[in-house]
């Protein structure tokens, strides 16, 4: 039975892909096409030049190389450091919040609370309590003798601070998602371990973490997304530095885009980072399935 | 698994949720002190001398730190944004969980590719698109270009999946057209899901970041986040109004986060699981 007219599901999807194809696939497309322009909105010309926007990323003695790989590093830098925190705290605490006790579901509502908070609030929350002088984070390790930090102003004490932020920030995101996945391991794969005489750690390694597998691709996953997208923390903790170590490539993009005019240089240095991203996420999809066969 | 949760396990909890509670009480604390207390080395624990004078400065200024206008814009925009999720990704979740057509398998792998398109790929582009349609530091720069993002849809499509088929038979066979069905069986019954996405996209708009950054310019129209952000600059070392501003920012979506609390997590907990 048909229970509808030939057209009736493409009136239905019509609305969205309208909006789908004007602000995704425009605009990826469009990307591409000011990447292979001398693309500056200020002036008349848009001359065509190619792969030279991409060509210069590699060139050292471009102007646009340098800061490019710069911001690279610092979005590498932060990525690598933090993920493991963002994959690990969030596995600890779902763990945690997974046993039964009173008071659980508001634990839970309060460990994800800083989520909602964005990224402006804890932003600037973090930029006064890690101030190195007054900032209340440094008095109260004075109290235990440690001497001033400086948290925004000093390496790798900057990067410590970023991503110990940022795992305040997000830690309750990931643990839902893992919260979600354990519900979903069967209750009699424990007490089969159990059986077997596992102790509470053997359980853990031999049936919590396999099963949870699936998740943690997708928490990966969705967490390099997000480190390589690492903006506002900089911008508002560390604005950038000290130097320029904490500048990430996001900041350098909007920076050459925005401030500088020169967007197909910018919609370059978007795609490159896009290439990067695809290739990291790839190779660690790759290893954790490995692994599981 | 079974055992009942010892001492430690409750110093844990209760550690954890101070390292939640503190800096945010840090903030309103140093939101009522003075300029120079909030400097103090070593910091005062209990304000010395606590007054209203930085709520004053973010809520009453007129021209040049409008926060209450900023927090209008921003519950404006999410609003408006989320209501627009809600409406166009219902009705293409329904027809490619519910209906049969050419290109449907099609239309929806290239949607959810998308997914993993990192946004800052749209930014320049997008950006030129609001030039050229006249609108850069207006409302609808923050309220439409979000909405085409995949996951409204693909979130309501999983959902429409799990509704039972029968439901809709029986209206299909007293001769209801699609249109009935969808608005008058299917949505009714999809409450728990239009309000989880309906929260999840008012959220991610109040808090977006870097798009109304660059796409706002004029002082009275900044959304909250962008407009904290000028706040910072403006005020480098009056941490008062800063983190008076911060509260104000953070109050408002912490009070609805009490109320809907259930629907966020629970909307983060199936993004994740049913792939």
């Amino acid at each position: 039975m048909r229970a509808h007219g030939r057209a009736t599901p493409y009136l239905f999807l019509a609305p969205y892909l309208l909006l789908f194809l004007l602000f995704v696939i425009g605009p990826a497309v469009f990307g591409l096409w000011m990447s292979l322009h001398d693309w500056d909105f200020q002036l008349p010309g848009k001359p065509f030049v190619g792969l030279q926007n991409y060509k210069d990323l590699f060139d050292p003695l471009s102007a646009t190389a340098e800061p490019f790989w710069h911001g690279m590093r610092a979005t590498g830098i932060f990525t690598v450091a933090s993920v493991p925190f963002l994959v690990a705290v969030p596995l600890g605490l779902a763990v945690l919040l997974n046993r039964k006790f009173p008071g659980r579901t508001f634990f839970r509502a309060v460990y994800f609370a800083p989520y909602v908070l964005g990224v402006a609030v804890i932003g600037l929350m973090f930029r006064y309590i890690l101030d190195t002088t007054f900032g209340i984070l440094n008095a109260f390790l004075g109290v235990f003798g440690i001497s001033e930090i400086g948290w925004t102003t000093e390496q790798p004490w900057a990067f410590v601070a970023l991503v110990a932020v940022t795992v305040w920030w997000t830690a309750g995101f990931n643990a839902i998602i893992y919260l979600a996945g354990l519900q979903d391991i069967p209750g009699e794969q424990y007490e089969a371990a159990e059986l077997d005489g596992a102790n509470a750690w053997q359980q853990f390694r031999h049936v919590t973490l396999p099963g949870l597998r699936p998740v943690t691709v997708f928490i990966v996953v969705i967490t390099l997304l997000a480190s390589a997208n690492m903006f506002g923390q900089a911008l508002l903790i560390t604005q950038g530095g000290p130097g320029d170590t904490t500048t990430t490539a996001l900041m350098v993009i909007t920076d050459t885009g925005f401030s500088q005019f020169r967007m197909g240089q910018a919609a370059a240095m978007s795609y490159l980072l896009a290439i990067c991203l695809a290739i990291v996420a790839l190779v660690t999809f790759r290893l954790m399935k490995e692994r599981e066969s | 698994m079974k055992r009942r949760p010892s001492a430690a396990f409750w110093v844990m909890v209760v550690l954890l949720t101070l390292l939640v509670v503190l800096p945010l009480l840090w903030m309103v604390i140093t939101s009522i002190k003075s300029v120079g207390e909030a400097q103090a080395d070593p910091p005062t624990l209990v304000p010395q001398d606590p007054s209203g004078r930085a709520f004053g400065e973010v809520l009453t200024t007129g021209g040049q730190n409008p926060v209450l206008r900023w927090a209008l814009n921003s519950f404006a925009a999410a609003t408006l944004h989320a209501a627009l999720v809600v409406v166009v990704a219902s009705m293409a979740g329904y027809a490619l969980a519910r209906m049969q057509f050419r290109f449907k398998n099609f239309i929806f792998s290239f949607i959810l590719l998308t997914l993993f398109i990192p946004g800052f790929v749209f930014l320049m582009p997008n950006y030129l698109l609001m030039d050229n349609l006249g609108w850069l530091d207006t409302l609808w720069a923050l309220v439409v270009p979000g909405a085409a993002g995949a996951f409204g849809v693909f979130f309501m499509r999983q959902f429409f999946l799990a509704i039972p088929k029968e439901l809709e038979e029986v209206a299909l066979i007293d001769g209801a057209n699609a249109w009935t069905v969808f608005t008058r069986i299917i949505l009714p019954n999809a409450k728990p899901a239009l309000a989880t996405l309906t929260v999840l996209s008012f959220l991610a708009n109040w808090n977006d970041f870097v798009w109304p950054l660059f796409v706002l310019f004029s002082p009275e129209r900044l959304t909250l986040p962008a407009g904290l952000s000028l706040l910072q600059g403006a005020y480098t070392t009056d941490y008062p109004v800063i983190m008076a501003g911060a509260t104000v920012a953070a109050v408002p979506v912490l009070i609805l986060y009490v109320f809907v609390q259930r629907y966020v997590i629970e909307g983060v907990a199936r993004s994740g699981i049913k792939g």
